[in-house]
């Protein structure tokens, strides 16, 4: 063992490779022990030949091609219309009084797990819902509800409403942070000068600016939509269901060879997104032409006031619908009967939470152990990794951010029952650690996305002064560039907490059923049917991330409430 | 000296190293044995976690296993049996062959027949408990044919299930009692009646209770039938859909997805008549506000389709003893009796309650009743589970032919 000092690098030089092999590695795993069984090879179950008879069953099974073409149509309209509701209200309303009102709003709007929004959306609309309910029967006549498909429709349009409502605000979310990238405010009002309207000028001047940086949210957006289960279990049609469904209904049925099905359509699902980004991407390129010419043209833009009503009926809607929604399940939570038609309950009890309430000590203290090491972890990674950055002076391509957002573009059905099996192998399964692994792959590349930009953003001058000053590096880490970005430290930190919360599939694969959290609860009990847990779990899983936003916005706040210039760095 | 008593060591721990494998595998026979083995186990039991009620007994039973045997049950609140198969199949698939994650499984049906088939299972076991001998072997078969297949041990029954019809007795007060008044009362009401989507048990259960009523002889129900024997022999069941499909729930455009969904569109007044498998189920939903009080129960005439649910232990169960203890008591008549008891749960109790000696029989004879529950006279005796190729068959059918609506 012969020292080699000139080889010594600094510990932080390791972080980005760390941080890759944290989030590929399972990604990659998890997907071998996908794909090895969609071709046929299951050890466990005695199959130990390379085969296509899963790809022949897959595509056997009836109604498979409706299953595919829901899947892709109810993800790609699910995300154009929540991308250009998001514009849509982002041009009209930016700046105003209103939109930083919509701002507000949006850390709650987020924090409303997406099972539980599809749950109250159903409440809300269904033919026995609520909406028909304020309206019977004095107004319509109706003593029973009528026989009318809205719900579980077979264009999937309920599914792309629930979706909708949940996209644009996070989409929102990012618009509004890659504002702070460009200088939205007088881009807009250089074009408004030169005759644009509101609208367009957002449109013409700032959007081509600001696509490019939100462009990735887009795509998980996207890749999201077309695989998601739990919206579409709740929402989405069944005769036949999208895809995802399918490989979630095969993987559990007591029938253990259709696992080699489940597995083949697993891939599918995962070929389908990469060829759904690939519509989209070309999408982009046809818009990007043609849009060119539309610039040129130099059009001013009418009927503002039809679209920025467009916008704010849009905005309206979704915070209504979501809002209303969660109210319902509120409100059942604390229901004795209720049945239809009547608006309300016919009393109200505390017997489920009384019920229910007790035995959810334990999940909750679990829910936050793992919440807020993931947590910590992940800070730790994307602070190493950026730092990484900032003193070796490389910058990031758009390759290593594509990898960030890999485990966001992998269905989660397609790699982890493989990373199970692998976990399984090694021991670890049903551990806090392997659970804390999983959910770290799906929390870091949000940390790292809410936190790269603010970080990238924080003027290296402040730097040169406090080296001149004798300060080293890690002292200025530590003393004025981590405090001076508190705030988007906190707000990364809230994200990943609430990333954390919500994960269902990651937690109960790996935690082996040992290791419960409030959402593994709330879906096993949801499983009954019974609104009233629906609700009680929909509020808890709700004020977690709740509490984590508030907190991050309240702290900086607390602590430079004397500080002037510490108080805008959002 | 010292090399000495490091020897001892090596060879007290060699010895020790040979006695394990015996202790691997306790054997019910001699129960003492397995009650000293299993104090202080911890048992993780996978069962399904969507009804509070079950929780709170399987809760119960903790705290009583805990106090008698010393033995730490904890419930793993799964949303489908399949999680827990999923588990014992990936630690095989890792070759982890002992000190597995599931200790004991809820399981009945083709849950079983695979774990039993792919040797996923310890045993056999069950029918050398001691309270097995109270179980009513003669007057509830199921108990040791599981879906036709032979449990063999590898399960030990712990509650009776049976399909039942419910209605809503103010907007239906004389429910359709056979397959046939079932298509003529939806003529009259279209809309108003629904099934769970196959492969959904419930569904699939549905099929199987309509080829029991519309066959002229049920009993080819029972053997294996080949595709060509199906196409002939399930044709009435094909020709009842069709007719009563349009007359279903959203015309059948749209299937409640499983049990709790169609609980809900009862709740909801969007159906007047649904089924359950749990004989229980209305009288517990009425007292969780889940239904209205005008709920009740039946069976249609000539019976209806009923199973035994059992509990199994994976080959590699980590807690093979505590296991045995746990579903032991669960076979004691005070559990029986506590499970039967429509106020706690109401599934019907495994036992020849009559074979029971007077002290234990009490527990049954102290049982209160509920309005929308049925008597063991009223359920009847159940019509026995099809051979598992008439399950697969017909999901396949009902899958081309209904799974991707018109």
């Amino acid at each position: 063992m012969t020292p080699r000092p000139h080889h010594r690098k600094d510990l932080l030089s390791w972080a980005p490779w760390l941080t890759l092999l944290v989030l590929l590695g399972p990604i990659l795993m998890g997907l071998l022990g996908t794909l090895a069984p969609a071709f046929g090879w299951l050890p466990a179950l005695g199959h130990r030949e390379f085969d296509l008879t899963p790809w022949r069953d897959l595509f056997a099974e009836a109604g498979i091609a409706r299953s595919i073409q829901l899947s892709v149509t109810t993800g790609l309209s699910a995300t154009l219309i929540s991308l250009l509701l998001a514009v849509l209200i982002c041009a009209a309303w930016q700046g105003t009084g209103l939109f930083s009102r919509i701002e507000r709003l949006l850390p709650p709007l987020l924090s409303v797990p997406h099972a539980a929004a599809a749950f109250g959306l159903a409440f809300l609309i269904a033919p026995s819902g609520w909406i028909v309910r304020w309206f019977s029967p004095w107004a319509t006549g109706w003593d029973i509800p009528p026989d009318v498909l809205i719900v579980q429709d077979p264009w999937g349009l309920a599914m792309i409403a629930g979706l909708v409502v949940k996209e644009v605000p996070f989409l929102l979310l990012m618009l509004l942070a890659a504002l702070g990238q460009v200088d939205a405010t007088r881009s807009r009002l250089v074009a408004q000068t030169l005759g644009y309207g509101r609208i367009m000028a957002w449109i013409k001047g700032v959007l081509p600016q600001i696509y490019p940086q939100i462009r990735l949210p887009v795509y998980a957006v996207l890749a999201y939509s077309m695989s998601v289960v739990d919206v579409a279990m709740i929402l989405g049609p069944s005769t036949p269901a999208p895809l995802a469904v399918k490989v979630i209904t095969w993987m559990n049925d007591p029938d253990l060879s259709l696992r080699l099905r489940a597995a083949a359509a697993a891939v599918l699902q995962f070929l389908l997104v990469l060829a759904a980004l690939g519509i989209w991407k070309l999408g982009e390129f046809g818009l990007a032409r043609l849009g060119r010419h539309w610039l040129e043209t130099g059009g001013r833009g009418q009927r503002q006031a039809l679209w920025s009503g467009l916008g704010l009926g849009a905005i309206t809607l979704i915070v209504a619908s979501l809002v209303l929604g969660l109210l319902g399940l509120a409100l059942w939570s604390v229901a004795g009967l209720w049945v239809f038609p009547d608006a309300l309950p016919q009393h109200v009890t505390l017997q489920s939470w009384s019920r229910y309430g007790p035995a959810l000590g334990r999940p909750l203290v679990d829910t936050l152990i793992i919440a807020v090491t993931v947590v910590l972890l992940a800070l730790v990674l994307t602070v190493a990794c950026l730092e990484t950055e900032y003193r070796h002076g490389s910058r990031p391509t758009t390759r290593s951010l594509w990898l960030l957002y890999l485990p966001l573009l992998v269905p989660q059905v397609g790699f982890l029952p493989g990373l199970q099996v692998l976990f399984v192998g090694i021991g670890v399964n049903g551990t806090l650690g392997a659970v804390i692994l999983a959910h770290l792959i799906f929390v870091l590349p949000y940390v790292f996305l809410a936190l790269a930009d603010p970080y990238r953003a924080w003027d290296p001058r402040t730097g040169t002064v406090a080296a001149s000053l004798g300060a080293s590096a890690n002292r200025i880490l530590w003393r004025v560039r981590l405090p001076m970005l508190l705030t988007p430290l906190l707000v990364a930190a809230a994200v990943g907490f609430a990333t954390s919360v919500g994960q269902y599939l990651p937690t109960l694969l790996t935690g082996g059923g040992r290791i419960t959290t409030l959402t593994t609860e709330a879906v096993a009990l949801a499983s009954g049917g019974d609104r009233r847990i629906i609700g009680i779990y929909a509020l808890l899983q709700m004020a977690l991330p709740f509490i984590a936003f508030s907190l991050a916005i309240a702290i900086p706040a607390c602590l430079y409430h004397r500080r002037l210039g510490m108080r805008n760095t959002l | 000296m010292l090399q000495s008593p490091a020897l001892a060591l090596v060879a007290f721990l060699a010895v020790l190293a040979f006695n394990t494998p015996a202790s691997a595998s306790p054997d019910p026979a001699d129960w003492d044995a397995v009650l000293t083995e299993a104090r202080g186990q911890r048992v993780y039991w996978h069962a399904w976690g969507g009804d509070a009620r079950v929780n709170d007994f399987i809760a119960w039973v903790g705290r009583e296993t805990r106090a008698r045997y010393g033995v730490d049950l904890r419930q793993v609140k799964v949303s489908d049996t399949a999680e827990a198969v999923s588990q014992v199949l990936g630690e095989k698939g890792a070759g982890r062959d002992t000190g597995g994650a599931v200790d004991l499984i809820w399981i009945n049906g083709e849950n079983f027949a695979t774990l039993k088939q792919n040797k996923l299972l310890f045993g056999p076991w069950a029918q050398q408990l001691p309270n097995w001998r109270y179980v009513d072997v003669g007057g509830k078969p199921t108990v040791l044919e599981d879906f036709t297949l032979a449990t063999e041990g590898y399960e030990a029954p712990w509650i009776m299930a049976q399909l039942v019809f419910y209605h809503d007795s103010r907007r239906l007060p004389e429910p359709p009692l056979s397959m046939p008044a079932l298509l003529a009362w939806a003529r009259a009401h279209p809309g108003r009646f629904a099934y769970p989507q196959p492969p959904d048990f419930l569904g699939t259960t549905f099929l199987k209770q309509a080829l029991y009523g519309l066959l002229e002889d049920p009993s080819v129900l029972l053997k294996p039938v080949s595709q060509d024997a199906f196409d002939t022999l399930s044709r009435p069941l094909w020709d009842f859909l069709e007719q009563l499909t349009p007359l279903l729930w959203r015309s059948g455009q749209a299937y409640p997805n499983n049990g709790a969904r169609l609980r809900q569109l009862m709740a909801d007044g969007e159906i007047d008549l649904a089924l359950s498998f749990n004989p229980g189920e209305v009288s517990t939903s009425i007292a969780t506000f889940e239904l209205p009080d005008s709920v009740r129960t039946y069976v249609l005439s000539g019976g209806t389709i009923g199973n035994s649910s059992f509990v199994a232990i994976p080959y590699n169960a980590n807690a093979i003893a505590g296991s045995m203890v746990v579903a032991n008591f669960l076979l004691s008549a005070e559990a029986q009796a506590r499970q039967q008891n429509p106020r706690i749960w109401g599934s019907p109790s495994v036992l020849a309650i009559d074979r029971l000696p007077a002290a234990e029989r009490r527990w049954f004879d102290q049982l209160p009743s509920a309005a929308a529950s049925l008597s063991a006279e009223q359920l009847g005796v159940p019509l026995p589970e099809p051979h598992p190729q008439w399950t697969e068959r017909l999901e396949q059918h009902w899958q081309q032919s209904y799974g991707v609506s018109r």
